[in-house]
């Protein structure tokens, strides 16, 4: 029986490239803060209640639209950054487009008592608990 | 202008200091914008959740350095379920050319977005020379 010959760096160039895809790969970031749909967001719970504060700064109340239905909250707009004209750019790390995420909530959302409030850049979404989502206490007769 | 095209999230770098902080506060470094106009630098920074009141801009030995401390007192009382991004302060600071006019930089806050004007002195404006 003969042995097929294997290039015996060919192994090692494999495990090479598996560190460099896992190093490049964003999963073993460290922190919650990496790229994915935006605007990112963080969901929090006060009492009842949801809270969703995302972080948009530089748009404007009017480029962002806001939807809510049963558990999902909508998140669209869009982002421009104007330079002006006859500007020459030095350095741009601010990024412009268009969005549109929809984020679902561990509970029913009523859609009329909703709040939204914009200060600063940073989007606040206050979402009250459908009162017939709501847990239901049983007294023991 | 590609405005049509889709965004995604950056993700918030980590203020890298040769100084260390007081305060047990992370710091990132805020998303910036620089451009030239005719008559003046414009450094445009993303800093979301800083009050107007809690930016600091100074100035000294030609190196500008902005702060922006964010409120954290309003997260008080809400509970973690989900999160995609930290908060914390944001710093960053650029030295200056010889050419700014030091004694009109202006600055403007506005969505989050910190605005600063560095006008060019007059010795740096662009002029036109006539031939004799």
């Amino acid at each position: 029986m003969d042995m097929p010959y294997t290039d015996p760096f060919s192994r090692l160039f494999q495990i090479q490239q598996a560190l460099d895809a896992l190093r490049t790969s964003a999963w073993l970031e460290p922190g919650p803060s990496g790229p994915g749909a935006y605007p990112p967001v963080n969901v929090f719970a006060q009492g009842d209640d949801i809270v969703i504060i995302a972080e948009v700064p530089g748009i404007k109340k009017a480029d962002l639209r806001l939807e809510v239905k049963g558990k999902t909250v909508r998140i669209a707009g869009t982002k421009s950054v104007g330079y002006g004209d006859k500007a020459s750019i030095h350095r741009r790390e601010r990024l412009a487009g268009s969005f549109d995420r929809a984020v679902t909530v561990p509970v029913e959302v009523d859609a009329d008592r909703v709040k939204a409030e914009c200060h600063d850049g940073v989007l606040v979404l206050l979402l009250p608990r459908a009162e017939h989502d709501r847990p239901k206490s049983i007294s023991i007769t | 202008m590609a405005a049509a095209q889709s965004l995604e999230a950056q993700a918030k770098k980590e203020l890298v200091s040769k100084e260390e902080k007081t305060v047990p506060a992370r710091y990132y470094v805020p998303t910036t914008d620089i451009y030239e106009t005719d008559d003046a630098l414009i450094v445009v920074m993303e800093v979301p959740g800083v009050d107007k009141k809690d930016v600091s801009v100074n100035l000294e030995n030609d190196v500008i350095r902005v702060e922006g401390r964010i409120n954290p007192t309003k997260y008080a009382g809400l509970d973690p379920l989900y999160t995609e991004y930290s908060v914390g302060h944001f710093a960053r600071a650029f030295t200056l050319s010889g050419k700014i006019d030091r004694q009109q930089i202006g600055a403007n806050l506005e969505d989050g977005v910190l605005a600063l004007t560095l006008p060019k002195s007059k010795e740096a404006m662009p002029r036109r020379i006539e031939i004799g």
